[in-house]
């Protein structure tokens, strides 16, 4: 049976001290991660303008768990769409119409759809937010083609087995250019 | 020559990015009109919807003030402009819907070029079309009564089986669900135009915007997973809403009205506006920001098979409604049908039909799908048709079973008024969101690359 398990909800990290190298291509960013996982380097990342197919693969990062969360919200909010309407109707409020059935449930339908929708879209949208660590008004920006036409390969310091030297011509073996050491105090 | 690019040679596959842009390239193609001041064009088109705009908010206090009965509304029409503008605002909405969930889904690479203008149609047009169903209950302060909240009224509820109520919450869902979709897919563009800007003012404008996006590969692996969530709960989402706003005529008992026909009509018709509005504006954003490598004759040829497409799929509903109205012998229908064709409005009939059903036509020939005249001037004939349509709909009001309450409607200045000032809102906010946020999805289009130097596949 498919469950889902934790890793599948991994977080973004805030990027405070560590090293990241900057790659032209996305051939050249899916080989530096391959590799960086092969190194078993925790909890690197890569910074990538567009979603480069196979870089989850090639990091090793699990799928997203949120499909489950999606699911679940959903249920919750299709429960809240019949309970909610049949308690008013046929509980707190009964009102005879044209002499129906006060669980005249076909009526409900509509709502009962449009509030599953929402909640499973909500909700999900929300973890979503969490995961990645948004909205978060000033963060620091590594290098500022990474949002354009540059990947990076970032690892951080709390990465077992970081040794800053070690990392940087790690780095720069793989083909990585602008290798840059950053620290807390020369933060942008 | 990667394999993939051999078999779109061979197969004959247009390029969805033409001009052999590189990744730096789109960005900075499409950041442009972002970044540059705005042309003369712009402010002189700015200001005039805005003053449009302006006089309708103007308009709007004054039927406050006034009441209703500024309107032309009468006994048996009740509804007035105000639901023909209503259902057609919100049909326009429905195709950003579309072209951003459904063809996701299907995979269509093509869309990329212009799913963010429809997106932003979507949001504007269901924001319009909102504000003319509070503004036709005539007093829309008193509009939070329609949702279900504990009140101080003893146990008193909403009448769930109205289809009102699930009007209220149909359109609230589809708002917000598109909203964050639309939102969601802007926030790695803003961080792309936050990482250029040069000003103070303008990083701090995209900073805020962009919530702090650095381009994540977790990140990113949970996005697209939720984009196609969401296109997944959008697609039935964007069917039920307007099978939903057909309800609010068919659940009733007037022939015309009462037929099991009119969801699947309605959810046509409005792919069918919503398409030929996003040809409009495409159409016009292409030649203003000089998008050509983006949105290419292949998006405007695809747009417009679709436009033929639903065109066809209309007609056949108007067919399959005169039809019903005969076979099933029921004169009330019949004389309904009869009337609608050839009773007083029966010259806004045939201003639908020739829009709708004959003007379509002229998409047969590949050279006229290829034309951008002859596209702009059809997707127009084909709102004006729409509108119409919903318009000859309302207007089945004005005979019903009683001769003795039979009434024209004829609309006043005021309800011409908020006509154009619907356009007028619209355009205010399309021009405004095309200064400040890309109108094309820059990452997405980067995943469609031709797969040359500097692409993935």
């Amino acid at each position: 049976m498919y469950l889902p398990k934790l890793e599948q909800f991994h977080k973004y990290k805030e990027a405070d001290e560590g090293v990241f190298g900057v790659f032209e291509t996305p051939e050249a960013i899916l080989h530096a991660a391959e590799k960086t996982k092969e190194k078993n380097y925790e909890g690197f990342d890569c910074l990538l303008p567009y979603p480069v197919h196979g870089i989850d693969e090639a990091m090793g990062t699990p799928r997203s768990g949120l499909p489950w969360v999606t699911f679940f919200a959903g249920l919750f909010g299709c429960t809240i769409g019949i309970l909610f309407q049949y308690l008013t109707h046929a509980v707190d409020w009964p009102m005879n119409i044209a002499g129906k059935s006060l669980n005249a449930w076909f009526a409900y339908v509509p709502i009962i759809f449009e509030l599953t929708v929402f909640s499973a879209g909500i909700y999900t949208v929300a973890t979503l937010a969490y995961l990645c660590g948004i909205p978060k008004a000033s963060r620091r920006i590594l290098h500022k083609d990474f949002t354009s036409h540059k990947f990076g390969l970032w690892i951080p310091k709390t990465a077992k087995g970081y040794n800053e030297s070690e990392v940087v011509s790690f780095i720069k073996g793989l083909g990585g250019q602008e290798v840059t050491v950053v620290k807390p105090e020369n933060a942008q | 020559m990667s394999l993939a690019q051999a078999v779109r040679d061979k197969l004959d596959i247009p390029d969805l990015v033409t001009g052999g842009r590189t990744l730096k390239d789109i960005t900075v193609d499409i950041a442009k009109p972002n970044e540059d001041f705005p042309t003369k064009l712009w402010w002189n088109t700015f200001l005039l919807v805005l003053s449009i705009t302006l006089i309708d908010v103007a308009i709007i206090g004054y039927l406050f003030y006034e009441g209703l009965y500024i309107l032309g509304i009468n006994n048996p029409v009740g509804w007035g402009f105000f639901v023909v503008n209503f259902v057609f605002w919100i049909g326009i909405g429905h195709a950003g819907t579309l072209i951003s969930a459904v063809l996701f889904l299907f995979r269509q690479g093509w869309r990329t070029g212009i799913n963010r203008a429809a997106e932003a149609m979507t949001i504007f047009a269901v924001l319009v079309a909102a504000s003319n169903l509070i503004l036709h209950v005539g007093r829309p302060w008193l509009g939070f009564w329609l949702f279900p909240y504990p009140n101080e009224r003893g146990p008193l509820w909403v009448n769930f089986r109205s289809p009102l109520i699930w009007d209220t919450f149909a359109v609230s869902t589809y708002l917000s669900i598109s909203l964050v979709f639309w939102y969601l897919g802007l926030i790695p563009d803003l961080a792309t135009l936050r990482d250029r800007a040069t000003e103070t003012w303008r990083k701090n404008l995209y900073n805020v915007l962009a919530f702090g996006w650095v381009g994540s590969a977790r990140a990113w692996s949970h996005l697209e997973i939720v984009a196609m969530i969401l296109a997944a709960l959008s697609t039935p989402l964007v069917l039920s809403v307007h099978t939903i706003v057909s309800f609010d005529f068919a659940v009733s008992i007037l022939p015309g009205w009462h037929t099991t026909i009119f969801p699947p009509y309605f959810v046509a018709g409005a792919i069918f506006s919503g398409f030929a509005m996003v040809v409009t504006l495409m159409v016009i954003a292409r030649e203003v920001f000089n998008l050509q490598n983006y949105i290419t004759m292949k998006h405007l040829d695809n747009m417009n098979k679709i436009m033929m497409t639903t065109g066809l799929i209309v007609g056949l509903a108007y067919a399959t409604e005169f039809f019903i109205a005969w076979y099933s012998g029921n004169e009330y229908e019949g004389f309904a049908f009869w009337n609608r064709a050839f009773g007083p409005y029966g010259w806004a009939y045939f201003i639908m039909i020739s829009c709708n059903v004959l003007s379509p036509q002229v998409f047969w020939f590949r050279k006229l799908r290829y034309n951008i005249p002859v596209m702009f001037v059809a997707s127009i004939v084909v709102n004006i048709g729409m509108w119409f349509e919903r318009f000859v709909i309302m207007m089945t009001l004005n005979r019903d079973f009683l001769p003795s309450s039979w009434a024209m409607y004829t609309p006043t200045l005021f309800d011409y008024a908020m006509l154009i000032g619907t356009f007028g809102i619209f355009f205010t906010l399309f021009l405004l969101w095309c200064r400040i946020m890309p109108v094309i999805a820059i990452a997405e289009v980067k995943t469609v690359m031709p797969a040359k130097e500097g692409a993935h596949h």
